[in-house]
């Protein structure tokens, strides 16, 4: 059988399944709609949280971004799972007591103002529509070099079965089919890590095999590995890094970010108690460990095999030959993610890190620059191809990673389309909408943010690459900081959380136009994104952290030279705080 | 209703220190071990490499599951013990 009809085997298979559970969990109210109903299981809900959160982001790029910068990009992997403990203790058993539908909801009734529900719905729509092009994005991608269709059509075709799911579904349907999708991504990132890490270390578990002896070599993997890079000029890949406030601040910006975002957040709201709330966000730190433990021994393993690759008889040996490359190298070729140009015209593909210190080296071997440039994303995508996996490990590397990048898209809409039916709609356009015509509004919003997401998908702002970058800025400097004082302040009251949350919205997005190009457009941005142009080397990326804290500083000034907010706005905050009660919080 | 309120009153005091220690770890485990003290650790060799990047790459993620698993059980027996859990 051709790999073609693998792939499209375990791809049509898996949407198969996704469209008989929406089927069967069609939403036939509003509180199903929006939180499925409050009675899912928290180990369920983890597994959901699990694949609504992992993103084609986790999935695809991450690997590649740690295998690219070694230590130094363990910021995410830190970053990308510290913010559940947040999430549990800060946030999510008090928003279930709360026990309503959206974010906005909470933001609009704590600060008692119609004002602060709005910039919430703003910022929610902001960080999450920028998310979601990525997501679309990466389907394509993953449509465009399994199943040789164009990417567009790749993205038409997912388009349309997340519209299945989660428009007849909405909350409920989208649980029941991120928990399966969960099982598929999680199977197919698993399977291949446990073969390359058997083949290079003869251990079973990769994150085992990490920290384990590199079987052909005889010594530790990662000290291989160190060896190996540093003899064609690239920085170790277990080195500290100088600027470690950035990278401080980098991991924060990325934990506030992911306890902020609403689709993340919402999951929280369909568990039956606040208790099962908190076991809730444990599983599904348990189910995403899976993946992050994972992640980076796949990062690592993949460099020192690519390396492999490229110099069979060792760095300090001739490369291979461009007419003897693997076949792996062909079929990246084509889709232009991995391109070679032979510089210095020896037929051999030399890989290394052409800077001026290694100028020298490089003379002497007669290299005239790097001549093979890989594209992260295709790391873990490629993976099985690399390390010469059966046809069908390929198929399920296809499934899973547009397992990762629906799953998360879907949630991604739900959060929009309740956004704009519940807080909008019912909230401040016509607060008299009746449960059917909530309903359907709810749909019907959901259907024009799919349509949406899939025409910025097939036409991609130019700024796509950063969008996560604002994404994770907002969410850490508005929405976060906006929700935990609404919990844990009784006094700051509705001018100071407006003022706040705009203060922490815009510093962030004017720090990341003033390197990044004002709205993204090319060429507008005001300094050059370097390092040494950075205030206090604080990077684009890392801001959100700053963002936060003039949120909290701007909230607090304010409210403390402001009236103190009304007595039931008090007796609210303290009602959140206990648990009893919460089942009839539910039934408003 | 004046025991009630301060009944109530213990129980957030409670929560908070709980979430303060917990806290307290969390960041010394990541921005500590992970980051900041990473060359304090440099001498206890783990695989090839040191201390601080296996609690960067591995041993942060570790704790945090540890973290809210301690969390949710204990704050779970608080909210009996003080009379606020869900019927």
């Amino acid at each position: 059988m051709s790999q073609f009809a693998i792939n499209m085997i375990f791809v049509v298979g898996s949407f198969a399944l996704y469209i008989a559970i929406a089927i069967w969990a069609r939403a036939g109210s509003t509180k199903e709609f929006y939180v499925a109903g409050g009675g899912v299981h928290p180990v369920m809900n983890g597994m959901a949280t699990a694949a609504d959160w992992m993103s084609a982001a986790s999935f695809i790029s991450m690997a590649g971004l740690i295998s690219v910068g070694g230590y130094a990009n363990s910021t995410y992997l830190m970053g990308w799972t510290g913010g559940y403990v947040l999430l549990a203790m800060l946030l999510a058993p008090y928003l279930r007591k709360f026990g309503k539908f959206t974010v906005p909801d909470f933001i609009g009734d704590r600060f008692y103002s119609s004002g602060a529900r709005l910039v919430a719905v703003a910022c929610l729509i902001i960080a999450s529509v920028t998310y979601v092009i990525g997501q679309m994005t990466g389907a394509g991608v993953a449509f465009s070099r399994f199943l040789e269709v164009s990417s567009d059509m790749g993205l038409i075709i997912a388009a349309v079965v997340v519209f299945m799911y989660a428009v007849l579904g909405g909350m409920k349907g989208i649980t029941y089919t991120q928990v399966a999708q969960y099982v598929v991504l999680i199977v197919a990132y698993t399977i291949p890590a446990v073969f390359i890490s058997l083949q290079l270390t003869d251990t079973l578990l990769p994150p085992v095999g990490l920290f384990s002896e590199h079987t052909q070599s005889g010594v530790p993997l990662l000290q291989k590995l160190d060896e190996v890079v540093r003899e064609l000029g690239f920085v170790d890949y277990t080195a500290d890094v100088d600027n470690k406030l950035n990278m401080v601040l980098f991991t924060l910006s990325l934990m506030i970010g992911t306890a902020g975002l609403p689709h993340v957040i919402i999951r929280f709201f369909t568990v039956p108690k606040v208790a099962d709330a908190r076991w809730s966000a444990g599983w599904a730190l348990v189910f995403i460990a899976i993946l992050y433990l994972t992640a980076p021994a796949v990062a690592s393993m993949a460099r020192l095999n690519l390396m492999t690759t490229i110099y069979p008889a060792g760095p300090t040996a001739d490369a291979i030959q461009y007419t003897e490359r693997p076949d792996w190298i062909k079929n990246w070729e084509k889709t232009g993610l991995i391109k070679f140009e032979d510089l210095n015209g020896d037929g051999r593909i030399q890989l290394y890190n052409h800077t001026p210190q290694f100028a020298e080296k490089a003379a002497e071997r007669g290299w005239k620059g790097n001549e093979l440039t890989v594209n992260n994303d295709i790391l873990v995508l490629a993976n099985p191809e690399i390390a010469n996996l059966p046809g069908w490990v390929v198929g399920l590397i296809a499934a899973g990673g547009l397992a990762a990048a629906l799953s998360t898209a879907a949630g991604l809409l739900l959060a929009i389309s309740s956004a704009v039916s519940h807080d909008l709609i019912k909230g401040s356009i016509n607060p008299n909408i009746s449960e059917k015509g909530e309903l359907r509004a709810a749909r019907i919003s959901m259907a024009v943010a799919i349509v949406v997401a899939t025409y910025l998908g097939m036409n991609p702002p130019g700024f796509a690459a950063q969008t996560v970058a604002l994404a994770f800025g907002i969410a850490a400097a508005s929405i976060f900081p906006a929700l935990m004082m609404g919990i844990f302040s009784k006094r700051i009251n509705s001018k100071g959380a407006i003022c706040g949350m705009l203060a922490g919205l815009i510093s962030t997005t004017v720090y990341i136009f003033l390197f990044l190009g004002w709205f993204f457009i090319p060429g507008t941005a005001s300094y050059e994104n370097i390092p040494a142009n950075w205030f206090f080397g604080i990077s684009p990326l890392s801001f959100g952290a700053v963002g936060a804290m003039i949120n909290f500083t701007v909230a607090f000034a304010v409210s403390s030279v402001t009236e103190k907010p009304p007595v039931h706005i008090q007796d609210l905050v303290e009602s959140v705080r206990f648990p009893r009660g919460a089942g009839t919080a539910v039934d408003h | 209703m004046a025991d009630d309120k301060h009944n109530a009153q213990a129980y957030w005091q409670a929560n908070l220190r709980l979430i303060i220690i917990s806290l307290v770890i969390w960041t010394v485990v990541s921005y500590g071990f992970g980051i900041l003290l990473r060359p304090l650790l440099a001498g206890i060799e783990v695989g090839g490499t040191d201390l601080g990047f296996w609690f960067a790459q591995q041993g942060s993620i570790l704790t945090y599951i540890a973290l809210i698993f301690f969390y949710a059980w204990r704050m779970n027996k608080l909210d009996k013990e003080y009379g606020v859990d869900e019927e």
